[in-house]
């Protein structure tokens, strides 16, 4: 088992006929993802590469039984996009844009309360991917191990550096969701957790947070009072300096708030092994695994 | 992206949210000339986009013409050093002249995004003209907050719970729903992604007004503002990241003598922390982006160089779907091309990466290989001992 994506995933790309979509609509089909077709206004009735294009999501669900999206509409239409999906009722919506005005995911935000039936991951994410099963994103899937350990991550390459030390260890992973490097994202570390405390599948989770807000006090909270199954924390920018945006929109400390230390002192307070050091994620992981079989 | 106060004010008059009249002046003869439009008596404002200006000496109240016109002569060019700019200070290039407020009150407000409940917010003290995080720290029942509903807007009874959060009777109350709906309105019209009105003055006429004002714009709405854009003033940014980022690199200068350059974010962040865990500091931050082409690569080469200060590079590229050879090749390239003279540590991770390492190998430049996150560290902190 996995959580959010596999073998059952019918995937649709909004944004197919865009380079990026096209690009990563076929990466997706490679590694055996079903990419059932894509969506892009006004261009319905083609065929690209294989996979049928449709002019609105409501068609391409209809006519494909897809139950997930992945998102390359650009910014300024991309929350349009993302609420198209919603309102089709597919089930899971991944947006890869980044760069999405964050007043626009206000109101994302508040229209997703509408439809509990769908999940967001992202936007400005890599997507999910459950490895050997369907991959929902722009990830190397090669790098990945099929296994037990659930990633979640605000970062894309800071995720694919974990799953690389796990998989050079031998460790596969069950799911890793990259959850977007924006301040108001759909899915967060709580949400994630939550998915990978009820996994069967799911023996130990990997949590890549970063400066900026307070997800990941949030999910230090919630780990201690839900999650039975043993997490490596990691959280980047304890060396970068405070009011600068580190690349990610969300990755800011102002005010005093959002410092790598007050993270990983709240993480470490509720028992997850935090590790200082990026390269050590995967070797703290292989320490708790061997320290429970 | 940030403004200046002047831009800021002009902005809440449109937006009819009350604020002293004021107006640049480009002269000594016109800040004379201004001043005696105001009755004779002014206040001098250096214009830069940093906090504290009050107490660096950037806000100075003119008792004529002619002591305004001094002032202004004396502000005009100077480097204002204040807590917000470091010990380099500022430069001012602008200088505001704004009529004077007879203060009977200063108060607090701003607006924001709360990331965790996805809303925007309102932060309002009666304790003003003082650092919020001061009064968030000693007295944090002080601030009052009020989430707002997008669909909804700002509700009747949440400008009440402002108006009493900051004391207000009389005609500053009657006159409260006005400002703080126009101000909520200018938030959401402009894509701002804070405004700060610090302090918040009730004038000794019972009247509301917006003494000082700092507005923020949400840098990726700002495609839709092309009127905000020009508000951007190139002088107050570094002039390496203003380079950078007209070619798509991400790039923040920092004091340390190790450049680093890195594709994503979240690892750049990561590859600073590590040379710190191995005692020694970024020069920087730089994210080349998902390409990582050979054009980025050799613009972010020649960014990170023209730092003195930097001793060695750590090249870290966690390929994913890119081709660690063409990476590998486009590294060699722009060596030699920029003429790199300092150690440079490489981290290949990705597709055909022996092909990769070997390129760089062969290349008879001086690159060393990391096998890792951890060796690459190790390598490139002992090349600058």
């Amino acid at each position: 088992m996995s959580i959010l994506v596999d073998s059952n995933t019918r995937l649709i790309v909004q944004g197919i006929t865009g380079r990026e979509g096209l690009y990563h609509a076929k990466g997706c089909r490679d590694y055996g993802t079903h990419v059932v077709g894509g969506v892009t206004p006004g261009k319905g009735g083609q065929e690209i590469e294989g996979f049928p294009v449709f002019d609105s999501v409501r068609e391409a669900r209809a006519r494909t039984g897809a139950n997930a999206t992945m998102i390359f509409v650009p910014p300024p239409a991309a929350a349009d996009a993302i609420v198209e999906a919603m309102a089709c009722g597919i089930e899971l919506v991944v947006c890869i844009t980044e760069g999405v005005p964050i007043l626009d995911m206000v109101k994302v935000k508040c229209a997703l309360a509408e439809y509990p039936g769908t999940r967001l991951v992202g936007p400005n994410c890599p997507g999910v991917i459950s490895p050997g099963q369907a991959k929902v994103g722009i990830m190397p899937g090669r790098i990945h191990l099929p296994g037990h350990v659930g990633i979640i991550s605000r970062s894309g390459t800071l995720a694919y550096e974990a799953v690389g030390q796990l998989t050079a260890l031998g460790i596969g992973q069950s799911s890793c969701v990259g959850i977007g490097g924006d301040p108001i994202n759909g899915t967060s570390f709580v949400d994630a957790l939550r998915l990978f405390q009820a996994d069967p599948a799911t023996h130990a989770i990997v949590m890549v947070g970063e400066i900026g807000g307070g997800a990941e006090e949030e999910a230090a909270a919630f780990i201690q009072a839900s999650v039975t199954k043993p997490v490596v924390a990691f959280i980047a920018g304890q060396s970068a300096p405070a009011g600068r945006r580190m690349g990610h929109a969300g990755a800011i400390i102002s005010g005093g708030k959002g410092t790598a230390a007050a993270k990983m002192e709240a993480l470490a307070a509720a028992g997850i092994t935090v590790v200082a050091s990026p390269a050590d994620m995967g070797k703290a992981m292989a320490g708790l695994l061997a320290g429970r079989a | 992206m940030d403004i200046h106060e002047y831009q800021a004010k002009d902005l809440l008059r449109r937006f009819q949210v009350a604020t002293p009249a004021g107006q640049v002046a480009r002269d000594a003869q016109e800040a004379r000339a201004i001043t005696e439009g105001f009755g004779g008596r002014s206040v001098v404002k250096a214009q830069i986009h940093a906090g504290g200006r009050g107490k660096g000496g950037g806000v100075k109240f003119a008792k004529s013409p002619d002591e305004a016109a001094e002032l202004f002569g004396r502000m005009l060019g100077m480097t204002l050093v204040t807590r917000q700019t470091g010990p380099e200070g500022r430069r001012v290039n602008t200088v505001y002249l704004a009529a004077p407020v007879d203060i009977a009150r200063e108060l607090y407000l701003s607006l924001l995004v709360d990331r965790g409940a996805g809303r925007v917010i309102f932060l309002a003290s009666a304790e003003g003209g003082v650092e919020i995080e001061e009064v968030a720290a000693h007295s944090p029942e002080k601030i009052v907050k009020v989430t707002v509903d997008p669909v909804l807007g700002l509700a009747g009874y949440q400008v009440r719970e402002l108006a009493a959060a900051l004391g207000l009777r009389g005609e500053a109350l009657r006159q409260a729903g006005g400002f703080l709906r126009n101000l909520y309105r200018l938030f959401l019209e402009q894509d701002c992604s804070m405004i700060e009105i610090n302090p918040l003055v009730v004038t000794a006429q019972g009247e509301l007004t917006a003494l000082d004002a700092k507005i923020a714009f949400d840098d990726n709405a700002l495609f839709r503002h092309p009127e905000i854009q020009a508000f951007r003033d190139g002088a107050e940014e570094a002039p390496a990241e203003t380079e950078a980022a007209s070619f798509g690199l991400n790039f923040i200068k920092l004091d340390g003598s190790i450049g680093c350059m890195v594709n994503g974010a979240g690892l750049a962040m990561a590859t600073m922390d590590i040379i710190q865990l191995h005692g020694a500091s970024p020069a920087n931050f730089l994210d080349v982006g998902g390409g990582a082409s050979e054009e980025a690569v050799k613009n972010a080469f020649r960014i990170i160089l023209q730092d003195p200060g930097v001793k060695a590079v750590l090249v870290n590229i966690f390929g994913g779907i890119m081709r660690c050879d063409i990476v590998a090749k486009g590294i060699v390239n722009a060596s030699r091309d920029i003429g790199v003279t300092v150690p440079v540590v490489v981290r290949l991770e990705g597709t055909n990466v022996e092909e990769g390492k070997r390129i760089l190998a062969e290349s008879g430049l001086a690159i060393l290989v990391g096998a890792d996150l951890e060796d690459a560290a190790r390598k490139v902190v002992a090349a600058i001992h």
